[in-house]
């Protein structure tokens, strides 16, 4: 791939009847921009799932989950670009997951989870020549092979507590092919044969696609050691050292007029809709008067993220700062970084940032002493049964699962997109706040 | 011995004075039972079906059709295991006067089949040198390993080394499951099933497909078979899901319930006691149940039912309990199959099976302990089996001496007992995997012909 800055000149590519298989990186012309650009939205839809496989979902769910984020982050708006960006986003992704062993882990089990979802939607003869790729050329069964089996096939979907369909395609294949399903008993064996349903094509299909993709993330690693990283430290490798850490989610920075919250509501609403880590922050602010440098940044982006405008935001921080360090050091000290926080800033920092003495940032989850948690969740009013829920995340250092727990617990509702920031905590809670209020009306 | 000693009978005589205990002198023909090397020599100088074993060994490779790989059967491993446990391995020979000669000449205690090599065996050093590993198998027949031993905690009649008819019936049931799922299922044909000697059975599964199976593909049959996973520690050592049954297992399913019902039950005394009894209970994870079957068996104690009835009686009420769906408790489901799979499904050495380079001994041996011979065994009459009456060694040497003399050299296993297996091996086992063997040599020379013919044209 050619990474250019210029204008885009158009690139006609073969259309592919089926999913692409990642072979090898083709010969497509990518505009810096895109190169980011395309790469997020790829990794949207790869942590939806790992958080969709985290939360339990089940199979049938995770197929619809996996179609959703796809359509909703991997379009384009030409549409002979959709497949150029599916492949462009794979092969940036790659760079940048092939860095250690726990991202490769990571990239290897999300995109072949994201292959097999997308394998599942797509037709038949899309599958069958995805096996023709991999040089699995199993051969449908005829119907009159079926029906002579079909007493066998339907035991062994029995055996799986599944109905057999009327029209199930099974897949004849030389037993010694199909090990795996051979020593687990999940085919029917007859004459030497096993025969194959089309979920268990698609399982083998997805384990070669896995293995290739295993032995070409090693090779990008090697390349990536060897020559790119030096030889593009001035342009991409930023770009991708930057990649996987960088937060996703909505842009908060930017706060949005329904949103607008003004001092004399802030009480209230500390109470029901901030998240444990912001409670926590604001409840230290109206005790001490005063919270350290990272306490002011976590709580001062909040803020303004669930709109607190600058001057109502000078105001409160200076009528809880000035009764312990007096108005004119205020002024001189601690409203420049005010104003400052009102500037533009992505990161997501809250879990990462270590609070240290003194501090009251950082995410209670993961800081907090058992004891601490426990009271804290108390306090916010939610019953014994889902603080053990929520303990029990904690133990596992699903932080953010524990925040979405406790989330529902606050809300009485579910919530399934789970909670990455504060202020989507915020404003999801402002939102069931409200409809529950119409509601009553 | 040569002709002369024979038709002098000056042999015959050799080995009874040899033997005799007591200064006792006994029966011409009687020859004491034992197991030792003068024995083992008559064995191999007139029984032992040398000729048979190339044959089998070679798989069609005779050096008669230009197909043929002549260096087949030279690539073939054995080992021996001589007097005082001396271990040879990577034996191989060209010919089959090369292997008689040197059976004959060794006289070994025990001799062991192992694979195809990618090289002749005696050369594998200097090839190891060249740093590729060439030195490598590349065929070996798919074999099962069946041992009585694995079935102590389900037998009473018998324990660690004895066998007798009651836990047959264990082996019996073993073939009955096994054979047809490796034709049916795996669609095998060329299958031989051998004593092993003492207290087990072994299986040789010689299709070409199945001698080219890969580690992975060997270790996916035996677990396909597998069902059984436990040890003394662990109590329910049977699992079988909820759900219905694989049809491999529903088939099996029939065979064992109908020898648990019409033989185990009985022949084991399997409820007649309070310790058996507790065993089978501990399988049933619902205490309501076992309570109650134990009170009511408790009672039962001095009641005038006659101990064969009392094992049929007792298995018929488990079965009523944990079928009337009454008490719906988990893990019910299946439990009354559990319980005669525990009892009866077959349990196979797993090693035996996965290895492609595991050495298994070779049939028509004679076992140490017992003095019998690894005879074959017919797997559509294997109810008919008797271990006990296996031909020995002792047996076989006292057949040669009633033989008499003037008769053709060649043949002296056919007026023995041996005979018997001998002609089965042959017909059921050896004709029709020659045959077959040789058709695909014929094929496959054929269609070689047929691709450089074609690809010659201009």
């Amino acid at each position: 791939m050619e990474i250019i800055r210029s204008q885009r000149k158009p690139v006609h590519i073969d259309v592919v009847p089926t999913l692409p298989l990642y072979r090898s990186a083709p010969p497509l012309e990518v505009r810096l921009e895109d190169f980011e650009l395309y790469a997020m939205d790829r990794l949207r839809v790869l942590k939806g799932i790992a958080d969709g496989l985290s939360r339990g979902k089940k199979s049938e769910e995770m197929k619809n989950l996996a179609d959703h984020l796809w359509k909703a982050n991997m379009r384009h708006l030409d549409a002979s670009e959709v497949v150029n960006k599916d492949i462009i986003s794979h092969f940036v992704l790659r760079l940048v997951y092939c860095r250690t062993e726990d991202l490769r882990k990571w990239f290897l089990s999300m995109e072949t989870n994201l292959f097999r979802y997308r394998l599942l939607f797509e037709k038949a003869e899309v599958q069958r020549a995805l096996m023709a790729e991999f040089d699995l050329p199993y051969r449908a069964a005829s119907n009159a092979e079926l029906e002579s089996v079909k007493e066998g096939l339907k035991q062994v979907a029995q055996s799986f507590g599944q109905p057999l369909a009327a029209d199930a395609i099974f897949y004849k294949v030389p037993f010694e092919e199909v090990p795996e399903l051979v020593a687990g008993r999940r085919v029917f064996i007859h004459k030497g044969y096993a025969y194959i349903a089309m979920n268990q094509v698609v399982s083998l299909v997805s384990t070669q696609f896995r293995s290739h993709l295993s032995k070409a993330l090693i090779l990008t690693n090697r390349k990536w050691t060897s020559t790119i990283r030096e030889q593009e430290k001035d342009r991409l490798t930023p770009i991708v050292e930057a990649l996987c850490s960088s937060y996703l989610g909505p842009d908060y920075s930017q706060p949005r007029e329904f949103a607008e919250i003004s001092i004399k509501d802030i009480d209230q609403i500390a109470k029901s809709s901030f998240p444990l880590c912001m409670r926590h922050l604001f409840e230290k602010l109206r005790e001490d008067h005063h919270l350290k440098h990272g306490g002011r940044m976590q709580l001062g982006l909040f803020l303004k993220g669930v709109g607190l405008k600058l001057e109502d935001a000078l105001a409160f921080w200076k009528a809880e700062f000035s009764q312990r360090v007096g108005s004119e050091r205020f002024d001189k000290e601690y409203a420049y970084s005010i104003r400052h926080n009102y500037g533009r800033e992505g990161k997501r920092t809250i879990i990462t940032s270590a609070p240290g003495v003194g501090d009251h940032h950082g995410c209670p989850y993961r800081h907090f002493s058992e004891e601490n948690l426990r009271a804290a969740l108390g306090k916010m009013g939610i019953s014994n049964r889902a603080v053990e829920d929520v303990m029990d995340k904690v133990r596992n250092r699903h932080y953010q699962l524990a925040c979405t727990l406790t989330f529902e617990a606050v809300h009485g509702t579910s919530c399934d997109a789970g909670i990455n920031h504060p202020n989507q905590y915020f404003s999801d809670s402002q939102k069931v706040l409200q409809s529950k209020n119409q509601s009553t009306v | 011995m040569t002709k002369e000693e024979i038709e002098n009978g000056t042999a015959d005589m050799e080995i009874d004075q040899r033997e005799l205990m007591n200064g006792e002198r006994s029966e011409l023909n009687a020859v004491p039972d034992g197991f030792n090397a003068n024995y083992l020599k008559v064995y191999y100088g007139k029984l032992f079906p040398h000729a048979d074993i190339f044959k089998w060994m070679s798989y069609g490779n005779d050096g008669k059709h230009p197909g043929c790989d002549e260096s087949y059967f030279g690539r073939r491993e054995f080992s021996f295991t001589l007097d005082n446990d001396i271990y040879l391995r990577f034996q191989s020979f060209n010919s089959v006067s090369q292997l008689e000669n040197s059976i004959k000449e060794k006289c070994p205690f025990k001799i062991d089949i192992g694979p195809v090599y990618s090289v002749d065996p005696a050369k594998r050093h200097a090839y190891a040198q060249s740093g590729n590993n060439v030195f490598t198998p590349v065929e070996k027949e798919l074999v099962f390993d069946i041992d009585m031993t694995d079935y102590d905690d389900v037998r009473y009649c018998c324990s660690g080394a004895d066998v007798c008819l009651k836990c047959w019936t264990l082996m019996t049931i073993a073939i009955k499951v096994i054979d047809p799922a490796l034709r049916d299922d795996f669609g095998f044909n060329h299958i031989l099933w051998v004593y092993s000697g003492r207290r087990g059975v072994h299986c040789w599964v010689c299709d070409p497909k199945a001698r080219r199976l890969t580690n992975e593909q060997r270790s996916s049959i035996a677990e396909y078979f597998r069902v059984y996973k436990g040890n003394e520690n662990s109590q329910k050592k049977v699992s079988l899901t909820s759900s219905a049954l694989h049809p491999f297992l529903l088939r099996s399913y029939k065979v064992l319930e109908e020898f648990f019902e019409g033989n185990l039950l009985s022949n084991q005394s399997l409820f007649s006691t309070e310790e058996r009894y507790e065993k089978i209970l501990e399988m049933i994870p619902d205490e309501s149940i076992t309570s109650e079957l134990r009170g009511k068996w408790q009672d039962n104690k001095k009641s005038s039912i006659s101990k064969e009835n009392i094992n049929v009686d007792r298995w018929k009420h488990v079965k009523k309990i944990l079928k009337s769906g009454k008490q719906k408790g988990q893990g019910l489901g299946k439990c009354v199959e559990e319980i005669v799979f525990s009892f009866s499904y077959p349990r196979l050495d797993m090693e035996v099976s996965k290895h492609m380079n595991h050495l298994l001994k070779a049939p028509f041996c004679i076992h140490p302990k017992t003095g019998r011979v690894c005879v074959p065994i017919d797997p559509n009459h294997c109810e008919e089996f008797d271990p006990t009456a296996v031909p020995t060694l002792s047996k076989l040497l006292e057949e040669i001496n009633m033989g008499g003399l003037g008769t053709d050299d060649d043949a002296e296993w056919d007026r023995t007992s041996l005979g018997k297996s001998i002609r089965f091996f042959r017909s059921s086992f050896l004709q029709p995997l020659l045959k077959s063997c040789k058709e695909e040599i014929e094929n496959s020379y054929n269609a070689k012909l047929q691709h450089s013919k074609t690809s010659l044209t201009w």
